[in-house]
């Protein structure tokens, strides 16, 4: 199949025991592609995330990666076959130093760019930090953490939830700013976002959901700010 | 020079407890599992390394080559084909199912080898001693026995602390679902845990079955002495777990000297005295 994408979701329904979270989302992205998710709180971004990353099973519906469904792969063989979760809140491992939660992202021994020394120079300050327990660092340096953890298994596809959350603007801003950088490394990247700005200026299509659904979907540049805020309200 | 004596003898067998304790803390720090059927396992390895010894005509210790890669594989499958099912949100259905695998064991082990009482033969090692200062001897078997308790406890923690394989089993321990996202098999991830504390229960079924007779009935007071060691130490410390051994089998042996009938019941009040002043234990895990 020429041109087939990165990564294809094709009309996934996914529940939380009887309650449906998603109805019938589909979604496209290309390699070295950056795409926005947004939506109110509770329109099903995080749910489509772990959807894709495997934690979710979707009840109908297909993801394919890299040519292979991975609809019904757990985890931690969706992550071997390339694609990493940040999730949101961060997620560390509370009991490990801030080098041992990024080794536990190496431990998947995926080959590719990223590597310890790599991750620091991306973040320095979590070089000086090393040897400290991850709950001490600041929330933007465990942001920093978490991600830096996902790209020690060199995805092909890193998905990003809510990485601006409780952060202040300015630690926001220096995170994003190091976007450029890993997508050069070869990673595509899909961005869930309640912060609409950040994610049009980070992603060159951008896809909106509202309870469950995609409302409006579309290349950044495209969407007027009218059209946005209906498909993310829904008035 | 008595009491010194008493206490020295008391820290010897208090390494055995220590390794009844470690395969415990172990899975209950890695997966929240609290296994009953961990003292009918103890005696399990007991009676594998009587049929080792007999069929091949092993010494005990030189049988451990064999009976604790028998007793990993038997933890792994044990915990693939079994217990991870188990695992979930609730606490209740491991103790039920590992409560009914203790009963399974103990009635199997009556069927096949009777009540009647055995014993591992070692030797003449069993009654060698060497006399530290007048007044005081040290069994080679019991100091050989503590050495290796610390040996396999000092393992253990390096292997938590400095290791892949530790770091995956504390990821794990942390937080299941992150660790999946992070590439960990998890099921894999407590099997191989269950098949290390089942190596460390082989260990500590042979020295105890050479130590002591044992039959299949044994195995829940050496789940008792587990479980107050790991207490006494606290949970997730495993230097605390030998500590906790170590007390319990010093109050064991003061708790004999003064009166034969004390020895367990001195065990125990100094558990629930532990239990009561310290119930994070003595040298509980620095909260991170």
């Amino acid at each position: 199949m020429p041109d087939s994408p990165l990564l294809a979701v094709k009309a996934i329904d996914s529940f939380y025991g009887d309650f449906q979270a998603l109805f019938g989302v589909s979604l496209t992205i290309e390699a070295d592609q950056v795409i926005a998710v947004i939506g109110a709180n509770g329109a099903g971004k995080s749910t489509l995330l772990k959807s894709i990353a495997g934690l979710m099973h979707p009840h109908s519906g297909e993801i394919v990666f890299d040519g292979a469904p991975t609809t019904q792969a757990p985890a931690f063989d969706v992550l071997q076959r390339g694609i990493a979760l940040v999730p949101e809140g961060r997620r560390l491992f509370p009991s490990l130093t801030v080098e041992e939660n990024l080794l536990i992202g190496g431990q998947s021994r995926r080959p590719g760019p990223w590597t310890l020394a790599r991750v620091y120079e991306l973040f320095p300050v979590l070089a000086e930090r090393r040897q400290l327990p991850a709950p001490a660092l600041s929330g933007g340096q465990q942001q920093m953490a978490a991600i830096g953890r996902a790209l020690m298994t060199n995805p092909r596809l890193l998905l990003c939830d809510e990485i601006s959350l409780g952060l202040a603007p300015i630690v926001v801003h220096d995170i994003y700013a190091r976007m450029p950088q890993i997508i050069a490394e070869g990673s595509s990247l899909i961005i869930v976002e309640q912060d609409i700005m950040q994610a049009l200026r980070a992603a060159s299509h951008v896809y909106c959901l509202q309870e469950g659904r995609i409302s409006l979907q579309g290349p950044a540049r495209e969407l007027t700010r009218e059209r946005i805020l209906a498909a993310y309200f829904g008035v | 020079m008595q009491w010194f004596n008493i206490i020295l003898q008391g820290v010897l067998i208090g390494g055995l407890y220590a390794m009844f304790a470690a395969g415990l803390s172990l899975i209950f720090g890695v997966m929240r599992l609290v296994n009953i059927a961990h003292g009918d396992l103890i005696v399990l390895a007991a009676y594998i390394a009587l049929v080792v010894t007999q069929e091949l005509g092993l010494n005990p210790l030189t049988s451990l080559l064999l009976v604790a890669p028998a007793m990993a594989i038997i933890g792994y499958a044990l915990q693939r084909g079994l217990l991870n099912r188990t695992l979930g949100d609730d606490l209740l259905p491991p103790l039920l199912v590992t409560f009914g695998l203790s009963i399974i064991i103990q009635n199997g082990l009556l069927q096949l080898f009777t009540a009647d009482s055995r014993k591992l033969q070692a030797g003449p090692i069993e009654v060698e001693a060497f006399q530290l200062m007048p007044g005081v001897w040290i069994g080679i078997l019991p100091l050989i026995q503590f050495i290796v308790a610390v040996t396999v406890i000092a393992g253990l923690q390096i292997l938590f602390y400095r290791t892949a394989l530790g770091r995956a089993f504390r990821a794990t321990s942390d937080d299941q679902s992150t660790a999946q996202l992070m590439g960990l098999d998890t099921r894999h991830v407590f099997a191989v845990a269950m098949a290390l504390s089942l190596a460390v229960i082989a260990i500590a079924g042979v020295f105890l079955a050479i130590r002591a007779n044992f039959d299949p009935a044994i195995g829940p007071a050496r789940l008792i002495f587990g479980f107050e060691a790991v207490i006494i130490g606290g949970l997730g410390s495993m230097w605390g777990t030998l500590a906790g051994g170590i007390i319990l089998g010093v109050s064991q042996a003061i708790g004999a000297q003064i009166d034969p009938g004390w020895q367990l019941l001195a065990g125990h009040i100094m558990f629930l005295a532990v239990l009561a002043v310290r119930p994070q234990g003595l040298f509980p895990k620095v909260s991170g």
